[in-house]
């Protein structure tokens, strides 16, 4: 690869770093209007709904495998188990499964 | 309540087991790809971010022109621009450098990570912990994918891929737990993405951005016109009194 791809991972950077960085020290201190501020703090759950769906389906080409492993990691969680035990659970549980 | 710098590493354990198979294997696509393991390591040292790493390749492997991946990334990356300005809202006073240097390690997992977090603003050294355990976790493996090739058992591999999503899963679902609102937000957002998903709308970074506000917007506006009749109700039955 020649200097051309150099220019290309940081300019990549630069486009990255950007939309983490500014509204964070940018909106700083700022008060934003109530309804503005509702909609901010709602942004986590959304975004976690969007990230785990449809992905999760399609993590292997078996749409069960996806299924399975969903359905274990709400279970896990559901009945209180801390985020670190819920992830080595659900990895558990698909490496029995696609074992046999 | 978590506070400190090592609380944050052990609640961004998660996100460094979850990295660990997704970067060994950028590592070997990468070398397979052509890139140097410094080429490959240095764009998680300085990129940090899956997708767009991931898309980079196939960019590269397909002979697309560097400044149209380069516009690639900041497409695919716009979503934290919501992230962040969502954070803000939640994280302890701090100096500006010191946010404009946490935020570099804010992805969707540690966003996720610091964002359901219970009780006051988030701790700037918490932040900290948290981003840190999750990039050395990306950085590291993929250098020693790039090395050793991703020669986890095929069973492992395929079992690990889920990692990410049971952890996305296992954040969320305590903060479901008698909030109907939370459930709201969550079923609408994957409603909305599942549906530009499977109808081939919009590419996925797009899909998550539309997706994420679409869902947020929709239900604060059901929340603020159902509260102003609870209001209104209130109010009319005090004047009946």
């Amino acid at each position: 690869m020649g200097p051309v791809y150099w220019w290309m991972i940081l300019g990549m950077a630069v486009a990255t770093y950007l939309p983490r960085m500014i509204p964070l020290t940018f909106l700083d201190g700022k008060e934003l209007p109530p309804i503005v501020s509702g909609v901010l703090r709602n942004i986590p759950f959304a975004v976690l709904g969007a990230l785990i769906f449809p992905a999760i389906l399609h993590i292997q080409d078996n749409v069960l495998f996806g299924v399975i492993g969903a359905v274990t990691a709400f279970i896990l969680s559901f009945i209180g188990l801390d985020v670190m035990f819920v992830v080595i659970g659900t990895i558990a549980v698909l490496a029995v499964y696609s074992l046999f | 309540m978590n506070t400190t710098f090592s609380q944050g590493v052990k609640a961004g354990t998660s996100i460094a087991i979850g990295y660990f198979p997704v970067a060994l294997t950028f590592g070997l696509l990468a070398k397979t790809t052509g890139l140097s393991i410094f080429e490959a390591t240095a764009m998680s040292l300085l990129v940090y971010a899956g997708a767009s790493q991931y898309m980079a390749l196939s960019l590269i492997a397909t002979g697309v022109a560097p400044w149209l991946i380069v516009m690639n990334t900041f497409i695919v990356n716009i979503r934290h621009f919501l992230m962040t300005a969502s954070l803000s809202e939640n994280v302890a006073p701090a100096p500006k450098w010191m946010k404009a240097i946490y935020a570099f390690g804010i992805t969707d997992e540690s966003f996720s990570v610091l964002s359901t977090q219970k009780g006051g603003k988030i701790a700037t050294a918490f932040t900290f912990g948290v981003a840190l355990i999750a990039y050395s976790s990306w950085v590291v493996f993929t250098a020693v994918g790039h090395v050793i090739g991703a020669n986890l058992p095929q069973f492992l591999q395929e079992a690990m891929s889920v990692a990410l999503y049971a952890m996305f899963i296992g954040l969320l679902v305590p903060s479901m737990k008698g909030n109907r609102k939370v459930v709201l937000l969550a079923v609408i957002g994957a409603g909305i993405h599942c549906a530009l998903y499977y109808s081939n709308l919009l590419s996925t970074g797009w899909s998550i951005l539309v997706a994420t506000l679409g869902s947020a917007v929709l239900v604060e506006f059901l929340y603020v016109k159902a509260n102003k009749n609870v209001d209104r109700w209130t109010t009319e039955r005090k004047a009946d009194q």
